[in-house]
């Protein structure tokens, strides 16, 4: 046990430093990305198209800054394992610690970015109710484990099939799009409301932007997270252990 | 001959198919479909070790020679377990060390004194394991001045001595080697020749890999010849040795 909690710290602090360390800026690359993008959003949903959405900064940033991480951890789990050939092949360890290390670090660039959401509910007068103690703590669980999931997926997929990285960020565009993220869940008409119970990302982007807007958390929505988060993990963890002992073969 | 065995192969054989064609990708898959499927229904396997059975009791200096291709490999990552066998049974006793590949498990980005963490923790350690065996572990790389600088400005030596010192500190109960031992300077090989005796004098199991004969009769109690995935020959390491180097001299 000791040993999981340490291998998992070290890999961690190693990505958290590799990534800050060269660069003077670093905490402000890591947040201008989705800023840049709020901003685009904004000029063509706001200014052009002219969406009806009250606050629709804080709307924008609240669900941006969410999926940057969730498409990052996909994103980089593709490689987690095959960055790491030479390991796999020689030496037998809890690989999956590999993408648990990557995947909490987006999770704590998500935390980090949380200040300026707060910065942007402050500018909007909208303040963080109580229930951010345990709502916060418990979205941010569901996340995790959402996210792990489908990053052992691809991971463990990644090898066996190496174009699945190229589709993979393809597919996190896209599913952004499908996900109400620009736009808001109420403005899908009912014949594609559907869409909202296969997507496994619709309910956790939702809370956790009533949270960030002031608005009460939805409990159905909030169930079905967990639902999908269990199913994800479980559905993830499985392929992983049905392959791993594959990977010296195939990396 | 009375001490345990802790490496054990009974019959073992592997086999891979030759051409693992899902790591093509989808455009050569799509586009050559027909064949791949003919391909995977043939599944032409290639038969990397075959029969293979032999014992290692503990605190043996045993080496593996053969030429490339030979299974050499394949029987290092059966014994690191991260291979299954096809067929055939592998069993081991005992905290097994790999000394890695030049340059895996470290970071190009981090210092030499976070990399120490880093590959100690990859090979088994826990980080109060690392902290208590840290001074030894430097003082053994002699890379004491360098040990802030990122890894990116070592010399491959230097990574070499590193990663030696880390993996030497670990207290292994069976230590593999795959010909690394040729990178360090001379001064720094002794050393590690050394702390190899020092090792096979505490009762420390060896299994080392390489085809050059003349290291394994000087470090080598036993060998064993594998050619073609097959054991060819297997005793005293000096007579495997001269067997060998008349084979391959023609």
């Amino acid at each position: 046990m000791e040993y999981y909690r340490d291998l998992i710290v070290v890999l961690f602090q190693k990505e958290f430093t590799v990534r800050y360390k060269n660069t003077f800026l670093g905490y402000i690359w890591s947040v201008l990305n989705p800023l840049l993008f709020a901003m685009v959003y904004w000029f063509a949903f706001k200014v052009i198209l002219k969406i009806q959405i009250p606050h629709y900064t804080l709307f924008l940033v609240s669900g941006i800054f969410f999926w940057q991480a969730f498409a990052n951890s996909l994103c980089s789990s593709s490689m987690a394992f095959i960055a790491n050939a030479g390991l796999i092949k020689k030496l037998w360890f809890p690989r999956e610690c590999l993408v648990l290390a990557g995947v909490l670090n987006d999770l704590m660039h998500f935390v980090l970015s949380i200040p300026i959401i707060l910065l942007m509910m402050f500018y909007y007068h909208i303040a963080p109710s109580l229930s951010w103690i345990w709502a916060l703590p418990l979205l941010l669980v569901i996340q995790l484990f959402i996210t792990y999931g489908f990053a052992l997926i691809i991971a463990t997929c990644n090898l066996f099939l190496r174009d699945f990285e190229r589709l993979i960020s393809i597919f996190v565009t896209l599913w952004m799009w499908l996900t109400p993220i620009l736009y808001n869940e109420d403005m899908v008409p009912a014949k594609f409301q559907w869409i909202k119970f296969v997507n496994p990302m619709t309910g956790i982007v939702i809370n956790l932007r009533h949270l960030f807007m002031g608005m009460p958390l939805v409990g159905s929505l909030l169930l079905t997270s967990i639902l999908w988060s269990i199913a994800i993990f479980g559905l993830g963890y499985w392929t992983y252990r049905s392959f791993t002992w594959k990977f010296a073969e195939n990396v | 001959m009375s001490e345990p065995v802790v490496i054990q192969f009974n019959k073992v054989s592997k086999y891979f198919k030759r051409s693992s064609m899902l790591s093509f990708g989808f455009k050569s898959m799509v586009l050559n479909l027909p064949q791949h499927m003919k391909h995977l229904k043939q599944a032409k396997r290639f038969c990397a070790l075959n029969d293979v059975s032999f014992e290692i009791r503990k605190g043996e200096s045993v080496g593996l020679i053969g030429r490339n291709g030979s299974g050499k490999s394949t029987t290092l990552s059966l014994i690191a377990q991260v291979l299954r066998p096809s067929e055939g049974w592998v069993k081991t006793q005992g905290h097994i060390c790999p000394l890695l590949e030049l340059g895996a498990g470290f970071n190009f980005e981090l210092n030499g004194a976070e990399n120490i963490l880093l590959n100690g923790i990859l090979l088994g350690m826990t980080r109060r394991q690392v902290k208590e065996k840290f001074a030894r572990i430097v003082e053994f790389s002699e890379l004491e001045d360098f040990l802030e600088q990122p890894l990116r400005t070592y010399s491959t030596g230097m990574i070499a001595r590193l990663g030696f010192s880390i993996a030497v500190h670990l207290n292994p109960e069976i230590l593999l080697l795959d010909e690394i031992l040729a990178v360090g300077d001379m001064a720094f090989t002794e050393k590690c020749l050394k702390k190899m005796n020092s090792f096979r004098e505490q009762g420390v199991t060896i299994f080392f890999v390489s085809h050059s004969p003349e290291m394994i009769t000087s470090y080598c109690d036993r060998a064993i010849w594998l050619d073609g995935g097959q054991i060819k020959d297997m005793g005293d390491a000096k007579t495997v040795c001269v067997e060998y180097k008349k084979a391959i001299m023609g």
